[in-house]
């Protein structure tokens, strides 16, 4: 036992104190929160720039544009010219782009070109796009005799809220952030397997092509060896983890110290635009605090030990067959991804409707179940399905252990030429 | 008391009887020379030495007790052929997790490197990394930390490959000064003329099987030709006799091969007799080399691949 605490120390440390993992730890939330800090700078300071677009309009669809000028397009009406003449024309009118409404009939709204200089943003013919139907709408409802604006008084928007009536009371719940959560937790653990299992099988090989195996396996025991590298590994995951939440911690408490005037910015919500923002912030936090965290934080570290080791035992398994040649590895580890992917894509399914047989049978299925089941986790789960999930991984991480172990054991001294997947087989049920 | 006895040691692979039935009994203290050509099984037989495989049978007896490959590993060092080090850890922090996996206190294992460092002149490399070392330099390493935990038998294959003269000789005084402070030596090599120059007790090993075993100068004596060296100014016609024949012919000496009842003693007084005029005499004892390649010659070269039910 002694033997494999030195040997998880010294996996841990000389991969801890290297400068890359410093590096790639801390530079990845920095990245993140970089990314929305100019997701938010972007926002909040909008496009100053105003589209200009003509309209031609021989539909005499639009009567004056003094009240359509929105947000970020101003549109003008342009009398005596036509589609041709005026496409030779607009560019250097400064317009950046100019629709043309045909003559139609007003039950057939059809034939609405948009010219422009390059493609036009989503956001440009959407926008083109609302103001027609504005239009449109506004002919349609005079011909039956209504009045455009008594219709605005009484068209409804009404938003739903869901509440969820758990035993500590009720919470309003935001199925938007149970999704993102769900989501998250899922796709970081398929991440984290497979890039910790890589890094195993990396280590593996790396000792059998350094021929240092030979020498540690005469002091320790190849399973003392094997399972050291993968708790040492899996232990530098846990510490990224931590050093992530630590650090996300401490830059939102550090960002309005810092940059004082983006919070301002942000309350002073006196455009519309901001104000959802604003309010989508209160959702967000709401929709958070009504989720189970403690059960979410604790099934996220089990499903990830779980599955790692599951997994890094899989991979140790096959680092210790191949020598040098990278090809030989990738050949022999897609059937090991093979499951993670189907866990991955089982997984987005599930999220969407996690009561469904696809979405429990993956999440008791040991070699998905890590991810599937963070897909799951947002939503309520039955106790035993969870118990029998967990149960059916620890068997399936002890089962996996003790045949990678064999493998091994007899792989970590072999040269040459790499073994087919029989040998491998007769290998892990030999006995002795 | 033997510090190690193989008896009837067996390992098959799939396709290659590595070891078969080999035993032997190892001295305590002392240099004993595992030899045997390529593929003899010599690395098998070691491996099985330092608890890495297990035989398939037989037994294996280290200082009178049945052998424990787990509990017994401190009392073993071993310096596989292949060298091996983690390139990119520092050479100090190295020697340490090599010296505690062995079992060592961490103040025992620093004394005990900053001992061997000392003498080996290697202070200075405390934090430099094994990839920045030469071939010479990391194998001086390597049989540090073979011995840093003061084993009581120390298990070197092929110690002197890639060293140069200066470095072989600092390595092959060091294993003299451990044989001499208690410590055997199983030395593992095809290189004879070292073997002659360090070995006490051989054991010869081909195709898995042993084929000769004993103390250099036995062997030699078993397998010398009665063969003498006279150094002498001889005229073809004073060779006309029959109590031995002539080897060699050299103008200054000759190498003779004596008839089975002759007696040395005949041959000098024969020649004496004749009137030459003898500057030296004495036996020709057959070097190992000669012994290996008549033993090992005349068997394939290289092992065929069998199958082994």
């Amino acid at each position: 036992m002694n033997k494999i605490g030195l040997i998880v120390g010294r996996e841990y440390f000389t991969r801890v104190k290297k400068k890359s993992f410093l590096v790639t730890t801390i530079l990845v939330p920095l990245v993140i929160i970089g990314f929305y800090a100019a997701i938010i700078a972007i926002s909040i300071k909008g496009s100053d720039e105003k589209q200009k677009i003509a309209v031609i309009d021989e539909g005499n669809l639009f009567t004056n544009f003094n009240d359509s000028s929105q947000n970020n397009f101003s549109f003008r009406l342009i009398k005596n010219e036509t589609e041709q003449s005026f496409t030779k024309k607009y560019k250097d009118q400064g317009f950046d782009g100019f629709l043309y409404v045909p003559a139609f009939e007003i039950d057939k709204p059809v034939g609405f070109v948009l010219h422009s200089k390059s493609s036009a943003s989503l956001a440009t013919t959407s926008a083109v796009e609302k103001i027609i139907n504005k239009a449109v709408r506004d002919k349609r409802l005079q011909a039956q005799g209504l009045d455009p604006k008594a219709y605005e008084k009484i068209a409804a928007d009404v938003d739903l809220v869901n509440t969820v009536d758990s035993k500590d009371g009720s919470k309003k719940s935001v199925a938007a952030v149970a999704y993102i959560v769900s989501f998250a937790c899922g796709i970081l653990i398929y991440m984290m397997m497979i890039v910790y299992g890589t890094q195993v099988m990396r280590g593996v090989t790396e000792e059998k092509t350094n021929r240092i195996a030979e020498v540690m396996v005469s002091s320790v025991k190849p399973f003392q060896l094997m399972v050291g590298k993968i708790i040492g590994i899996g232990a530098v995951g846990l510490t990224q983890f931590a050093i992530w939440i630590i650090l996300m911690f401490m830059l939102q408490m550090a960002i309005p110290l810092i940059f004082p005037g983006i919070m301002e910015q942000v309350s002073q919500a006196g455009v519309a635009s901001q104000q959802a923002g604003n309010s989508m912030a209160v959702t967000a936090i709401q929709g958070i605090s009504s989720l189970p965290l403690a059960k979410i934080a604790f099934s996220f570290i089990f499903y990830f030990l779980g599955g790692y080791l599951t997994y890094a035992s899989m991979f140790a398994a096959i680092g210790s067959v191949v020598s040098e040649d990278q090809q030989e590895a990738q050949q022999l580890v897609f059937p090991v991804l093979m499951p993670i992917i189907l866990g991955f894509v089982i997984m987005t399914k599930a999220i969407n409707d996690p009561n469904s047989n696809l979405a429990v049978f993956g999440s008791l299925f040991p070699l998905t179940s890590p991810i599937v089941m963070m897909g799951r986790i947002t939503y309520d789960i039955p106790g035993w399905q969870l118990a029998l999930s967990m149960l059916l991984l620890i068997g399936c991480f002890l089962f996996f252990t003790w045949l990678a172990a064999k493998i091994y054991r007899t792989g970590i001294l072999m040269y040459g030429k790499k073994p087919s997947w029989k040998e491998m087989l007769k290998w892990a049920f030999a006995r002795s | 008391m033997n510090i190690l006895e193989l008896a009837n040691l067996k390992k098959y692979f799939a396709t290659q009887k590595a070891v078969d039935d080999i035993s032997f009994k190892i001295g305590e203290g002392g240099i004993f020379g595992l030899l045997g050509p390529n593929g003899a099984g010599k690395t098998t037989l070691l491996r099985m030495i330092t608890g890495i495989f297990y035989p398939d049978s037989g037994e294996i007896t280290l200082r009178g007790r049945k052998f424990d490959p787990l509990n017994d590993s401190i009392h073993i060092g071993y310096m596989p052929e292949e060298r091996g080090l983690y390139k990119k850890m520092k050479i100090g922090e190295q020697a340490l997790y090599l010296a505690r996996l062995k079992g060592l206190s961490k103040q025992d294992a620093m004394a005990s490197i900053k001992k061997w460092f000392e003498k080996l002149e290697m202070e200075t490399w405390w934090n430099k990394k094994v990839e920045d070392l030469s071939k010479g330099m990391s194998q001086k390493l390597q049989f540090v930390t073979t011995v840093l935990h003061e084993p009581k038998l120390i298990i070197l294959d092929e110690p002197f490959s890639g060293l140069d003269p200066v470095n072989a000789n600092l390595i092959k005084d060091e294993i003299f000064g451990l044989a001499k402070n208690g410590s055997t030596v199983i030395f593992s090599t095809h290189r004879m003329e070292q073997v002659e120059e360090i070995c006490d007790h051989i054991v010869l090993v081909n195709k898995g099987k042993k084929i000769l075993d004993g103390t250099v100068q036995q062997v030699k004596q078993d397998f010398k030709e009665n063969i003498y060296r006279l150094g002498a100014k001889v005229l073809p016609e004073q060779l006309m006799t029959h109590i031995f024949e002539v080897v060699k012919h050299h103008p200054d000496h000759l190498l003779l091969r004596l008839k089975d009842d002759t007696q040395p003693n005949e041959l000098l007084k024969y020649f004496i007799s004749q009137g030459v005029n003898i500057q030296s005499f004495n036996e020709v004892l057959p070097s190992l080399n000669d012994i290996f390649i008549k033993l090992v010659e005349g068997t394939a070269a290289t092992r065929q691949f069998q199958q082994v039910q």
